[in-house]
């Protein structure tokens, strides 16, 4: 066991402290000294996007980040996008287009879907399955996936 | 699936960074993006006893115009050359070199000094510090120095850095007027480091080719550029005959390994149809454009 760090960290904007090792991964961190079990953790090195969480605003996988990185940080999970019992409008999307089914990757896809409707036109399908391609989903086939997201992208656009 | 412990230091200078590194003697490692350390981490491939943090040292993320050259700072992220209108304008092929590197958020964290210090086989970025002429500086505890990327890539993950060295930034000279580009990549699946990649700058002069930069990826130990593949488009109007030849040359140049996902015979097969494509696309570019 080496030296522990005390680190402060803003997650959904709860101000948390916590002592930790320096080689506690950012996922563990959340699920295991956080309780917020929201974020997956499927590969442990990178590949599978379900422990994707968004830290000061870029999505980032929790996996391949260490929780002592993040000290001073703000850190978003699944469990901040909306209040308990309710949805935003891009997990109202998810349970209207059939989105998910057995839900395991879902968390992570939705940080990554929250992450790219903010920094990709998303002009097109393909645009969209690019910007999923770094989460796997074994269930869905994606195809509803990519339906929720051009809806809420469509949504968007109409209000602006 | 977790890594082994190690003692942690958040250097906020390249100096301390340099001396951190030299007090670890051999056995510290530098953190920057972590997109490739973490995962040999977590696979204990790696054992550092000692992580350097230069996350937070300041001045290190930048990407700038300096006369005939782009300044791009070691721990600029992915995304940031992807998205950069320094970028968009000056080396566009870099910018879409970096859609093909992993995912937005991969990209969102990987920093361009990282990735060109771990030098796998088959990334894009040391194909685009070799193809685009970059000049690499190095800071150690006894100074800097300077090295072009044609000396810093030595094989398969190993680079000329010592045990205190850490890339601090790379030089890229913009691209001259007249130049076309073309970028071709083949991967198993989106994101996917290439089974082959092929990047290819043309400058033309009254009509022909006065100038040719053929690099690939994925097809040996390091990146590569392809000398008697250049060579031959230089003086010359392109067309089907002579894009043929740039194909034999590439297929010749090279010796692929044979993997899991790919042979030799294949690999070999699809840099020059990659590199083909590329040179076309370079060519019909340059001619396309105004400047």
């Amino acid at each position: 066991m080496s030296k522990t760090r005390k680190i402060t960290v803003t997650v959904n904007g709860a101000v948390c402290r916590r002592d930790v090792e320096p080689r506690l991964l950012l996922a563990d961190f959340l699920r295991g000294e956080l309780g917020l079990t929201g974020t997956h953790v499927g590969c442990e090195h990178g590949v599978c996007g379900a422990c994707t969480v968004i830290v000061e605003g870029d999505s980032i996988r929790s996996c391949l980040m260490f929780a002592v990185q993040t000290d001073g940080c703000r850190v978003e999970t699944v469990e901040g996008l909306a209040a308990p019992g309710k949805m935003n409008a891009l997990q109202a999307a998810f349970h209207e287009h059939h989105a998910l089914q057995c839900g395991f990757c879902t968390p992570g896809i939705l940080m990554t879907a929250t992450d790219m409707l903010k920094k990709y036109p998303l002009e097109n399908d393909d645009a969209i399955r690019e910007g999923l391609s770094g989460n796997l989903c074994r269930c869905t086939g994606y195809e509803h996936i990519v339906a929720a997201i051009r809806a809420v992208k469509a949504k968007a656009a109409a209000k602006t | 699936m977790k890594p082994a412990a190690f003692d942690y230091v958040i250097a906020d200078s390249i100096d301390m960074a340099v001396v951190s590194l030299a007090d670890g003697g051999g056995d510290a490692k530098i953190i920057a993006g972590g997109q490739s350390l973490v995962p040999m981490l977590n696979f204990r491939l790696l054992r550092p006893s000692i992580l350097v943090d230069i996350n937070r040292v300041g001045g290190l993320a930048f990407i700038e115009e300096a006369g005939k050259n782009i300044r791009i700072g070691a721990l600029t992220r992915h995304f940031q050359l992807e998205t950069s209108p320094v970028i968009a304008r000056h080396l566009p092929i870099l910018a879409c070199a970096m859609t093909h590197v992993a995912h937005l958020a991969i990209r969102n964290r990987g920093t361009i000094g990282g990735s060109l210090a771990h030098a796998d086989p088959a990334a894009e970025l040391p194909m685009m510090a070799l193809l685009l002429d970059a000049e690499l500086h190095i800071a150690s505890a006894t100074g800097k120095r300077t090295i072009a990327a044609c000396d810093f890539f030595l094989d398969a993950l190993t680079v000329d850095l010592a045990g205190g060295d850490i890339v601090i930034e790379v030089v890229v000279p913009r691209l001259p007027l007249k130049t076309g580009w073309g970028f071709e990549e083949v991967a198993r699946r989106s994101g996917d480091f290439a089974l082959a990649a092929a990047a290819v700058t043309l400058t033309v002069s009254a009509g022909v080719i006065a100038q040719a930069r053929i690099a690939l990826t994925g097809v040996g130990p390091t990146a590569l550029r392809i000398a008697a593949a250049e060579a031959l488009l230089v003086g010359h109007v392109l067309d089907a005959g002579l894009t043929a030849r740039v194909i034999d040359a590439v297929r010749a140049a090279i010796e692929p390994n044979t993997d899991l996902h790919a042979s030799s015979d294949y690999r070999r097969h699809l840099a020059g149809v990659l590199a083909g494509r590329a040179v076309a696309a370079a060519w019909r570019r340059a001619n396309a454009s105004d400047a």
